[in-house]
């Protein structure tokens, strides 16, 4: 602090240069501070932000040698895993593997579009049937009767070393297009 | 920063002039900065003046960490640890910020002793100044209860164990001391209850008389206005006065900057570690306060029997009031302190006696080999934990956590709740969403054969609520009833 030099007669007013050597100062305290708090703060603040969704988001439905020679939709419990910041949930749904067509495995959701019921498969009339308000799917989940405002919601599937795995989501109802809920 | 009425604005003047006329008519913002920045100082602004303001700058730096942490804290045993690791290694910064509020404990308690030091060195708590000094001294008792109630808070191995031992000193208080210990524990032992009540002391109760007791100080300090150095008259100043504003300000701000520098470069080569999960049942853990604490876990050490009474609570008890009375038996208005031999004599004693007692305490821990490699274990425990990636808690009812001890019959019904999609509006674990109420607490309001009935044939409330009757086999409805009725 030998730039603004003390004197003995109280000095009142510093001399211009000093007064803006002086505001520099502060100014750069200002910005030393801010840098090495108000920095790291906001990223602190805005994590949820940056964070990435959650990558896992796969269950296993089991197997694949387990569906390769099914003719008719099968209905398979998975565990679902969701994480909340520091906690995971897990919760427990069941899921329909149709029959592989090319090779390719197709997994719907068994819930309906309509208000969210369970579909149920019946084997004796090979159609997916929902036991609230009798809306009707062929065994490909395409839609043929009743209020529900589209077809069954197919399911992303993959298989991995061996196991089928599907990304479980569930779709807004009494829509006609399939949209994600978050 | 002028004491004049200000004038009329006019075209000629930047829009800064004229934004501060507006701001000063409407709120007297000049003489507010004038009566702050321009309090005299006798002799003119040195760099002994500066830890008052600096403490202040870290006690506010504590309060904006302390709010940001809040924002993943939870204050409840089992979910504590979790919540601090997943600060420490998730939340990006997060390790940062919890460093900085840890080691600023550290730094407040390192700039209360500079202060403290300098004002009796300095003999500035004389003349008229018996508020000022016992205002400071309170400010003292809250600053060390922030620092003891905030060290559990992480409710690791040797937050636990530390706390543990220094909420067993209550109980040596004469007749109030059991009963005291269990109401600030909440209990007969460490549990939930002493974090809650750790947490509320920390964050609410401390900081609200923490600022008060900021305030009154500043006050008094203001009041009886600046010491000065040590030839100054403390009642009527002679030398000449130099306004606070620029110079000590200016000192005031590069220190600022020093203490935050050297938080931050500590903070990013040692971060703040956290340990294991604290677990009460560990008998091996051997606890240790923090270091500010430690000459007084030693002192207690040299104490046995009734003098662990007399040395552990009356002689801090004595000390702590001696110092609080300082102004009021120190009268003299002689402030050199070469001719105060037994006030500053007195303070060095202490000083020296309180860092060799922290010396002994290391050094005692090095000598016994097998305390040596236990502290050496703990150290690498801690260590070790900082190292594993983030484990997230299993939720409290979730299923997987509910699963593994239920009767068959509960499972059974879980998988037909979660196979008939009653989640998808009743919620998971039937704690209800916006489409359908909660199923919690049915088993207490039906009995098993209402509870069969109404999901055989759902009542119209139910059914215009969207609820459609159950077409399940009978023993697979028994099943879900099962499960309903251990809902809560």
């Amino acid at each position: 602090m030998e730039l603004t030099p003390q004197t003995n007669e109280g000095v009142k007013v510093e001399p211009k240069n000093r007064r803006s050597f002086l505001l520099a100062l502060f100014g750069l305290s200002g910005a030393g501070v801010s840098a090495l708090l108000a920095v790291p703060l906001v990223r602190f603040v805005t994590y949820p932000l940056r964070r990435r969704a959650a990558a896992n988001t796969w269950s296993e439905v089991g197997p694949v040698q387990d569906f390769v020679a099914i003719t008719a939709p099968v209905a398979k419990t998975i565990m679902l895993e969701r994480r909340d910041a520091w906690q995971t949930t897990s919760s427990q749904t069941a899921v329909y593997v149709l029959p592989s067509r090319a090779g390719q495995f197709r997994i719907l959701s068994p819930i309906c579009p309509h208000l969210g019921c369970s579909v149920r498969w019946v084997d004796d009339q090979n159609k997916f049937i929902c036991p609230c308000h009798a809306g009707l799917f062929t065994a490909d989940g395409e839609r043929i009767a009743g209020p529900p405002p589209r077809s069954m919601d197919s399911l992303e599937a993959k298989v991995e070393d061996g196991v089928l795995k599907v990304r479980y989501q569930y779709f807004r109802q009494l829509v006609s297009s399939k949209e994600t809920m978050a | 920063m002028t004491n004049q009425p200000t004038s009329e604005p006019t075209d000629k003047d930047n829009v800064v002039t004229r934004l501060d006329v507006w701001l000063d008519r409407r709120t007297g913002i000049d003489s507010i900065l004038h009566e702050t920045l321009d309090e005299p100082i006798p002799g003119g602004a040195r760099w002994a003046y500066i830890f008052g303001s600096g403490l202040l700058f870290l006690f506010v730096s504590q309060i904006i960490t302390g709010i940001f942490l809040a924002l993943y804290y939870v204050p409840s045993a089992d979910h504590a640890h979790t919540v601090v690791s997943y600060i420490v290694k998730e939340v990006t910064s997060g390790s940062f910020i919890r460093s900085i509020h840890a080691y600023g404990s550290s730094g407040i308690i390192i700039l209360l002793v500079l202060h403290i030091g300098q004002t009796i060195v300095y003999g500035s708590y004389k003349g008229r100044r018996e508020l000022l000094w016992l205002s400071g001294c309170i400010l003292l008792a809250l600053m060390l209860g922030m620092a003891f109630t905030g060290y559990l808070l992480p409710w690791d191995e040797k937050a636990y164990f530390a706390s543990a031992v220094g909420t067993n000193l209550i109980a040596e208080v004469p007749l109030i001391g059991p009963p005291l210990q269990q109401l600030i524990r909440g209990g007969n032992q460490m549990g939930t209850l002493t974090l809650s009540r750790f947490y509320v002391l920390h964050v609410f109760v401390l900081p609200g008389l923490l600022i008060s007791f900021i305030a009154a100080h500043v006050f008094f300090f203001r009041k009886a206005g600046a010491a000065g150095p040590i030839e100054e008259d403390p009642i009527h100043p002679r030398l000449p006065a130099v306004p606070f504003y620029p110079r000590q300000v200016a000192m005031d701000a590069v220190f600022a900057v020093v203490l935050i520098g050297i938080l931050a470069a500590i903070a990013l080569k040692t971060p703040m570690d956290l340990g294991p999960a604290a677990n009460p049942a560990d008998t091996h853990f051997l606890p240790r306060p923090e270091w500010y604490y430690l000459p007084f876990f030693q002192w207690l050490k040299y104490l046995s029997g009734h003098w662990s009474l007399i040395g552990g609570i009356l002689l801090p008890a004595v000390l702590a009031l001696i110092f609080a009375a300082l102004p009021f038996f120190d009268r003299r208005l002689e402030r050199r302190p070469w001719r105060r031999p037994i006030v500053v004599g007195a303070f060095l004693l202490f000083l020296v006696v309180y860092v060799s007692l922290g010396v002994a305490s290391h050094r005692d821990d090095a000598k016994d080999p097998g305390v040596a490699e236990q502290m050496h274990k703990q150290e690498e425990d801690a260590k070790a934990f900082m190292q594993q990636p983030f484990v997230p808690e299993a939720a409290a009812g979730s299923p997987a956590a509910a699963l593994a001890s239920a009767p068959p019959e509960v499972v059974k019904g879980l998988a037909l709740f979660q196979a008939g999609s009653c989640n998808s509006c009743h919620g998971e674990a039937g704690i209800g969403t916006a489409a359908a109420g909660p199923l919690t607490g049915v088993g207490q309001k039906y009995t098993d054969a209402q509870l069969l009935a109404l999901l055989r044939t759902p009542d119209s409330k139910m059914i215009n609520g969207g609820m459609m009757p159950v077409d399940l086999k009978q023993d697979d409805l028994e099943a879900l009833v099962a499960y309903l009725r251990q809902l809560h």
